[in-house]
């Protein structure tokens, strides 16, 4: 049954990447439950125009968990209260009238504020361009029966491939580790045929990219599995540590 | 070179140094219940472990692991907190799966080097170093009588129980989690190597603990003699 809820946010407000930021806080009345978080920080926002005020700003886009472009560290966890779910799959039904809600943006040295609750992501991307891929010949799609994989490696590297760089694991991390992200990263293709080819480069690669771009050291405390969107599994690092230590046996 | 520049080479130095330092502590917590049932077997094993050149080599190799493992513990730590940067969470939470102990592995950590430092300055100071130099005027070969006085002394046993606390912590993360880093784990040992951890720990620790309390029982509850060698000199 639809409610209507009021309630108090503390939201994290920052200029630019240098500026001292603080929090501010903000009452919304009325609030649907049967709305999301992201269609609740809209309403702040509409208000906020109205009133003359500078919006919020936080990143989204599909709206549906599928993206990854939506962040927000909520009550102390990424994605919010509620498990393997992306913030803009949070329904504010999840909450109480007359409750106060802080909201942070990922915090970590290698996701430095744009402004207030967007942060810089572009790392990521820096990491998958150093290898996260296979080089393939162009050309017709091959016969899907042609390299035979079994099932549970499909269902596996599957798993892994359903990591959407949003990032929540490293702003869970007090080590300010990627080391979930490029684990799926690279567990998704060294599960296969078609990945093996180029496993051992691309652990090297990966691994060297996200050391240089000043992600820590990743001390297995587990708190990104717990709070990713997607559930992205602990073994994924396991995996990942075997890739680069083989790689590195290798060389 | 990997070991020393990339994160997951540090960390592989981390867990190897981690294991051979759980190796060894399961070797001295199995040489100290002699020391329950027989006195002079303790004194025997302490005279293999003395001033002879293969035992010199042995604590030498022991030192430096622990000295790696410390050194790369406050290396890891202090890049961590930099890759967090400087700007905290005003409200966090740690997830019911999370470890408390994972989080504080450099203070478990330090706890156990103070408490270290008190150990050696009571035992290997008085016998292997005094074998070597004479810095004390105990007995070098009486293992068995120094080590009995001063559990006589509850407020050691007590002392001892808490330091074996902070050893228990450390392991029940360390263990598996050197495995972890190592890559010995998957989705089917993940839970494994954390119950053969936690047993593991809690074997050593309360090995560890039955000869400081057995020992307090013995000669300090029930007054048995303590035995003592005729001094050499
Ligand atoms: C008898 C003593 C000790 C044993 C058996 C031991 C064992 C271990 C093991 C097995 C690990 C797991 C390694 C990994 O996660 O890959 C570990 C981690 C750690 N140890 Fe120790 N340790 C001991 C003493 C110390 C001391 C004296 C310190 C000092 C400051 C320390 C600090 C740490 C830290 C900070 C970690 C976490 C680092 C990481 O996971 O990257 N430990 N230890
Ligand atoms: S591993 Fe999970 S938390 Fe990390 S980027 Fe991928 S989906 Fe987000
Ligand atoms: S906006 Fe796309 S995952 Fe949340």
């Amino acid at each position: 049954m639809e409610k209507k809820i009021d309630l108090t946010l503390k939201v994290w407000r920052q200029r630019d990447r240098k500026a001292k930021g603080q929090f501010e806080t903000y009452n919304v009345k009325g609030i649907s439950t049967d709305s999301s978080f992201l269609e609740m920080l809209d309403v702040l926002n509409e208000q906020l125009i109205n009133e003359g005020k500078e919006p919020v700003v936080f990143d989204h886009d599909c709206r549906e968990g599928i993206c990854g472009m939506c962040s927000l560290y909520i009550n102390g966890h990424p994605h919010g209260p509620d498990s393997a779910i992306t913030t803009c799959q949070l329904h504010m039904r999840k909450f109480n009238n007359g409750d106060t809600i802080t909201i942070e943006p990922w915090r970590s040295a290698g996701f430095p504020v744009i402004r207030d609750l967007m942060v810089d992501r572009t790392a990521y991307d820096q990491i998958i361009a150093a290898g996260g891929y296979t080089s393939v010949n162009a050309g017709g799609a091959q016969d899907a029966n042609a390299i035979l994989i079994p099932k549970t490696d499909a269902d596996e590297a599957m798993d892994s491939a359903s990591c959407i760089g949003c990032g929540a694991c490293v702003a869970a991390c007090k080590n300010g580790s990627a080391m979930l992200f490029v684990s799926a990263k690279v567990s998704q293709l060294a599960l296969l045929p078609q990945g093996r080819v180029e496993a051992a480069r691309r652990a090297r690669a990966m691994v060297a990219k996200m050391d240089e771009l000043g992600f820590g050291n990743c001390t297995n405390t587990g708190a990104c599995a717990a709070e990713c969107p997607k559930s992205i599994s602990l073994s994924n690092i396991a995996r990942l540590n075997r890739e680069f230590i083989k790689a590195k046996l290798q060389d | 070179m990997w070991l020393t520049n990339s994160s997951i080479g540090r960390k592989v130095v981390m867990s190897l140094s981690g294991l051979f330092l759980v190796l060894f502590l399961t070797f001295h917590m199995c040489m100290n219940l002699a020391l329950v049932f027989s006195p002079d077997a303790y004194n025997a094993i302490c005279g293999f472990l003395g001033a002879n050149w293969y035992a010199l080599v042995g604590t030498a190799v022991l030192a430096a692991g622990f000295i790696v493992h410390i050194i790369y513990a406050f290396w890891l730590t202090w890049q961590n907190r930099k890759a967090r940067g400087n700007d905290r969470y005003a409200v966090t939470t740690r997830p019911k799966s999370v470890e408390w102990a994972s989080q504080n592995m450099l203070v478990l950590g330090i706890i156990v080097i103070l408490f270290l430092v008190l150990h050696m300055a009571q035992f290997w100071f008085k016998m292997q170093l005094n074998e070597i130099v004479p810095v004390s005027d105990a007995n070098p070969h009486d293992g068995s009588y120094l080590v009995i006085e001063t559990f006589k002394n509850p407020v050691m046993v007590v002392i001892y129980i808490l330091w074996f606390a902070a050893l228990w912590f450390h392991l029940t993360h360390g263990f598996w989690s050197a495995l972890h880093t190592i890559g010995f784990n998957n989705n089917i040992w993940f839970n494994r190597w954390k119950v053969i951890g936690n047993v593991f720990a809690t074997i050593i620790c309360l090995g560890f603990a039955f000869v400081a309390v057995a020992l307090y029982i013995q000669y300090g509850v029930l007054g048995w003699d303590v035995p003592q060698m005729p001094a050499v000199h």
